[in-house]
């Protein structure tokens, strides 16, 4: 069974904040599901299906669904990091061409800042019961940085990208942030203001890191007949994949991401080629997971990304391969430390012509939007999702 | 003054991997192996993550390896270089690299075997240039 076509992409709603010190990590989710309903035409009584990940507190997703009063016939609380709400659409068309729901709610949220907590610099174990992986990892001081580091590193060494190279992601980035009034950095940056910034673990800057925010966001996938039904523009859900990259039992390979089985599948089932794409979200941690994702989904050769990447390729109006045109996880948002839902809601805006005109892609009718979570240079879950405008 | 001394947090030992770290503790470094594939791998686990078969055994590792790819993490208390190794018997696992310069660091430079000790437990397998 494929779900192309099976499932729409009917409400999407960004959280405007950026430093929730004053908002409750349950009042942020149902926030975002409000916004996401009352942007479909829905109300909280049509969601029959319910997705969340880890952010979302207490056990699966069932504070969730008391707190905003749902009464879901499906639900699935599937984690994989950053990327689970990307995953959550493929699954949400699956339940839905099953007959399992009709109005399924994803939502995100997080207040990482408003917390205090050092995301990306300091080794963090999970506590409880360790994983079998973590006494051989956590005692050497993995972070998140320096994992995502390792593979610039081998990148570099095996392919001569360059800090260069990767810095044009973060410009790129940025050009798009000034046109979004909630980005947390709006200002233009150059190459060399990238390069220049402080090294927070080799090879990578502050500047090739990813922003801190808190916030969130929500997604509505329905099943064809509500989408008939509904006054927005359409935004058909034609094609999915899903993988977990790990260390292979000590063959890790950190060249390549999940993203080359994961795109592969979600475009085979879309039937679409990766030239074929307007528009491209895809998750920017840091400026190499963009680099590597690039590869891996096809829209350049393998080693080929610092050149794809470079002199201005991934602006939108000048670059051939506009991305993340409201600045991304680079610029603008990556709430709770989990960007993959922003990637979703920046190609529905693009598929419905609501992006900034600024950085609106012209007759955008065939976007992909692509997330990595948990650490790429250990293991991670990567989701693809290939998106069309009806 | 001396250099600030980095505090290694002690690895949780299972009952799986308790020969790995009580090796560890006499300046040994084992590997698992599998008699059936005869692929050795890392972490270590009782069924191979290869052929999934049952007969795996303990292999002490020459202590040999090349550095496959590293990261300095400048923004720690103390700084210090994250790794990935690749042993001589195949598998390649994460581990620091110490007692050097981190500066002249390079992928595939040949690294070997050194211990270092850890806040109550045992200690960890981490490498020096060769």
């Amino acid at each position: 069974m494929s779900i192309k076509g099976k499932a729409y992409i009917a409400g999407i709603y960004e959280h405007p904040t950026r430093l929730a010190k004053d908002i409750s990590l349950a009042q942020i989710h149902a926030q975002c599901a409000k916004g996401a309903l009352e942007d479909a035409g829905l109300t909280k009584d049509d969601v029959d299906g319910y997705f969340c990940a880890g952010d979302a507190p207490g056990l699966g997703p069932m504070s969730m669904v008391e707190y905003m009063g749902l009464k879901p016939r499906h639900v699935d609380s599937t984690d994989t990091g950053g990327s689970s709400y990307v995953l959550h659409v493929g699954h949400a068309a699956e339940a839905i061409a099953a007959g399992k729901c009709k109005v399924a709610l994803i939502t995100l949220a997080g207040r990482p800042r408003a917390e205090g907590m050092a995301t990306g610099t300091v080794p963090r174990s999970r506590g409880g019961t360790p994983t079998p992986d973590e006494p051989f990892e956590f005692p050497y001081g993995p972070t998140v940085v320096n994992m995502y580091a390792m593979c610039a590193m081998r990148h570099m060494h095996e392919f001569g990208t360059t800090s260069e190279q990767l810095a044009w992601i973060k410009v790129a980035a940025s050009h798009h942030a000034q046109h979004n009034p909630h980005a947390l950095l709006r200002d233009v940056v150059t190459v060399e203001e990238v390069v220049n910034s402080p090294m927070i673990s080799d090879p990578l800057h502050r500047l090739d890191c990813c922003v801190i925010t808190d916030g969130g966001g929500a997604i509505v996938v329905v099943a064809p007949e509500i989408a008939a039904k509904l006054k927005r523009p359409k935004v058909k859900l034609i094609g999915a994949g899903e993988f977990v990259k790990t260390q292979m039992g000590g063959k890790v390979d950190l060249t390549y991401s999940g993203a080359r089985f994961s795109g592969a599948a979600a475009f085979a089932e879309a039937g679409v080629k990766p030239a074929d794409i307007k528009y491209a979200s895809i998750y920017d941690s840091f400026t190499i997971t963009v680099l590597m994702q690039l590869e891996d989904l096809g829209f350049c050769e393998k080693g080929k990304g610092g050149a794809f990447v470079a002199d201005g390729n991934l602006i939108a109006g000048t670059g051939k391969l506009p991305f993340n045109t409201d600045g991304g996880g680079l610029c603008s948002n990556h709430p709770g430390n989990r960007g993959g839902l922003t990637k979703v809601l920046e190609a529905v805006r693009q598929l419905r012509g609501e992006a900034h005109p600024a950085v609106q892609v012209k007759n955008c009718n065939l976007a992909v939007a692509h997330g990595t979570g948990g650490s790429l240079g250990l293991r991670h879950g990567s989701a693809t999702v290939i998106l069309e405008r009806e | 003054m001396a250099a600030q001394e980095r505090k290694l947090p002690a690895p949780a030992v299972s009952q799986e991997t308790q020969a790995y770290w009580d090796a560890a503790a006499t300046g040994k470094l084992l590997v698992r192996k599998c008699t059936s594939c005869g692929q050795a791998h890392h972490y270590p686990r009782t069924i191979c993550p290869f052929c999934f078969s049952d007969k795996t055994e303990w292999i002490e590792a020459s202590g040999k390896g090349t550095l496959y790819s590293y990261s300095v993490m400048r923004r720690a208390p103390v700084p210090y270089a994250m790794a990935y190794v690749t042993l001589a018997e195949g598998p390649r696992m994460v581990t620091n690299i110490v007692d050097c310069d981190f500066d002249k660091l390079k992928c595939e430079q040949a690294v070997k075997l050194v211990f270092k000790a850890t806040d109550g437990g045992p200690p960890l397998p981490m490498f020096t240039p060769a």
